[in-house]
Formats: C-alpha cells, structure tokens, sequence
C-alpha cells in the first residue's frame, strides 16, 4: 500500500491535487493512502518552496503545480 | 497604438447601443468597453511573452543566488526577485519557510514577500496601458522601495527572534552553518534546460492560469472605474482630498485596509480616481493599502510568525505607505503624472 502526502497549506490548487491522486488511484485499482499535509513545520523538513508537493512514501516526488494525469499514473504504477 | 480600443469602444458604445457621448451612462459606458478589451487583449499578449521568458527560473536557483550575496544587495534583489517571480498566496508561506531554513535573513525574505503581490507583470501592463509609464515606474519604484526599506527595518529590529519556535530554530541552525554571504550555499542548482516546445507549453499553461483566476477580478475592477468615472463630478476629489490636506494620505491607506483586492481589480479604479483629480500619492499609497496589506494573508503568516512579528510588519507597511503617499504628492508636479 503506497503512502502519499499531498504538502501544502490548504488553498484551492492542493485540494484538487489530492482529489485528482484519490480519482486516479480508485480508476487504476491501485491502493493507496492519500493524505493532507497543513502542517509547515513538515512541509519544512521537505524542503518544499511551492505547493502544492507530493511525497510517496516519505520520498518528494513533485512540487509547485497540479500534477497532469500522465505523471500521477506513472506514480500509481510505481 | 492603443487609439484602436477607443474606436471600438466609440462604435459599441455610441454607434451599436446608441448612448450619448455627454450622458453619465454613455461615459460610463464608453470607460468600460474600451478599458477591458484594452486590459485583455495586452494581458494575453504579455502574460505569454513574459511566461515564455521565466519559463526557466525557479526558486531554489533565486535562493541560491540570494544567499550569495551581500546583506545589504541583498534587500534589493530580495524585492527585485520578488517582482518578477510569480507567486500565489498559497505557497507565501512553503516560500518563506524554505528561505527561512536556508539561513537567508528575515528581512530579505521579507523583502521578497512584501514585493511579490504588488508588483507582477499584470499589474504592470495595466498601468501602462492605462496610466502611461510614468506612473508605472513610479508604482514599481514605490512597491520596491516599501518591501527593502521593511526588510532593513525588521533586521535592524532584530524580528527573527518573533518567528515561531520551529522556524526561528531551523533558521538560527542554518545561520551557524553558513552564514548569508557565504559562498557555501551546499549544493550548486543546475539551471533547467527548456526547449522551445517547453516554453510554450509552460507559457500556455500560465496563460490560462492567470487570466482564469483575475477575468472576474478585471471586470468588477472596470465596473467601478467606469461608474466613478460617469457618475462623480470632475474635480470633486481635488476639491475634496487634494494634496493641501495631509491627512488624506493617511486616511486613504486606513480606507485601503478593509477592501482587500489584487492589484488587477484596484487599477482600473486607479484610473478614474486619477482622472477625477485626487492627487498621485493619495492613489498609490490607497492602492498599496488595498493590495499588500490583505488581512486573509496576515492571517496565513501567523503560522509562522509570532503575534509580535505580524503586528509589526504590519504597522511598517502602513507607514510605509503613508509616507511615500506624502512623497509622492510632493514631487508629483515634477514628474508631470496624474490628473492636474
């Protein structure tokens, strides 16, 4: 089960990312854990200067935009 | 080159609706259609070509480069990069952290912070597509000047010791192990390489990105420009709130505080206020008021800032604005701006 954090600090933009990685996941059967992360003392420690960001598993992987469909299957696929 | 929005306007308004050029309604009317196909057709133009330019710049290159420098050219391209560095008030605060963590001094991130919302590329093309350049250069003099002269004052202060605990720690940390000026800023950051494609495509995005987030922001904006513009009576802000009386600049920055806006709506407004005489400075140091001092995004830095630091940054902003609004009244015949 793969663990993703969607970091940001709760505007509109890192809303849509969470939904668009949940929306994803169920239509590729893949499992996955998607949570918020509002907290800046985390979103610190991953060294992330725009959100909103995506970490899988503790690991960054995007920040500074919504990512596309493409590069959210591509995650889901490992 | 601009004359073609006019004669739009005087078809529309005059020829296809049949108004009467002398009529409040025509007036307004007029102000309107020609200030928003103006204001969209040189967005469109602008946002693309000055997408296509910053494609490649990135934040942690900007920060990098930032903590290279000396303290005190560091306030000024703090403010500068803040200018031309697009920025949403969602991410004020990973930003702001993320220079905060690299050891780079509060009052240049403050210098940074301060600057962005008031000075991007749409508030720049509508000045000058409606007010001319001078006033422009004069709005991007002052929107530096506010955000270094802040940044100065707040290390001068000593504010960093107002942070929250977390930040104030990871920033003391950072400070030890290289201090600003330092060639040691860790890791060099390659610079992207885009092709043209990239560009493009990057610039598409932004296009409608911005112009979907400030289309509703550009006609509410117009709307009251245009209704200020027909309906209150020529000179009535001279007679009124002139540069004679002093306390209009205060006054109109305490009126800014509650009206939050974005730069795109208050323009246009601008425009009319100017036209109807109400002196330079008094205009900007209102605009600025409305523009950078929006109480939703205090709000959003109380999680990383102590009450003391807000309140603080706050009242320098509101002075700020005070006093270049005096200046500016003051060498406004000079620089031959505004409506008198």
């Amino acid at each position: 089960m793969m663990k993703i954090e969607v970091l940001g600090t709760g505007c509109k933009k890192c809303v849509n990312t969470a939904e668009q990685i949940s929306e994803a996941a169920e239509s590729l059967h893949v499992e996955a854990e998607v949570e918020k992360v509002t907290d800046p003392a985390v979103i610190m420690r991953y060294g992330v200067m725009a959100t909103p960001a995506v970490a899988i598993d503790g690991k960054l992987v995007h920040s500074g935009s919504v990512p596309d469909r493409e590069t959210i299957e591509g995650w889901l696929r490992g | 080159m601009f004359e073609i929005f006019t004669v739009i306007a005087d078809w529309l308004a005059y020829g296809m609706l049949g108004l009467e050029p002398a009529s409040r309604l025509g007036a307004a009317v007029h102000f309107f259609i020609e200030d928003t196909t103006k204001i969209f057709a040189l967005l469109v133009v602008m946002i693309y070509v000055i997408a296509m330019a910053r494609a490649s710049l990135d934040l942690e290159r900007v920060r990098a480069y930032l903590h290279k420098r000396h303290r005190l050219a560091g306030y000024f391209f703090g403010s500068g990069f803040g200018a031309v560095t697009p920025f949403c008030s969602c991410s004020s605060i990973p930003l702001f952290l993320g220079f905060t963590s690299a050891g780079i001094p509060l009052g240049i991130t403050m210098a940074f912070l301060l600057t962005s919302p008031v000075i991007n590329e749409v508030a720049v093309v509508m000045l000058w597509g409606l007010l001319g350049w001078k006033f422009t250069l004069a709005y991007v003099a002052i929107g530096m000047a506010v955000g270094i002269i802040g940044g100065m004052l707040l290390d001068a202060m000593r504010a960093h010791r107002w942070l929250q605990d977390f930040a104030a720690k990871a920033y003391q940390q950072a400070q030890a192990a290289a201090p600003q000026g330092s060639d040691d800023s860790g890791e060099p950051v390659p610079a992207k390489r885009l092709t043209l494609g990239d560009r493009h495509a990057f610039a598409r995005d932004e296009l409608k990105e911005i112009v979907g987030r400030i289309w509703k922001w550009i006609f509410i904006g117009v709307g009251l420009g245009a209704g200020l513009h027909g309906f209150v009576p020529e000179g009535w802000f001279a007679a009124n709130l002139g540069a004679g009386q002093w306390w209009s600049v205060p006054a109109a920055v305490v009126a800014g505080l509650p009206l939050y806006s974005n730069a795109t709506g208050v323009i246009p407004v601008l425009e009319s206020l100017i036209g109807k005489g109400l002196p330079v400075g008094t205009t900007l140091a209102f605009c600025m008021s409305t523009v950078a001092a929006s109480l939703p995004e205090f709000t959003l830095l109380k999680q990383v800032m102590q009450w003391r630091l807000l309140a603080t940054v706050f009242l320098i902003l509101l002075i700020n604005f005070t006093i270049m609004g005096w200046v500016f009244n003051g060498i406004a015949p000079w620089l031959s701006i505004g409506g008198a």
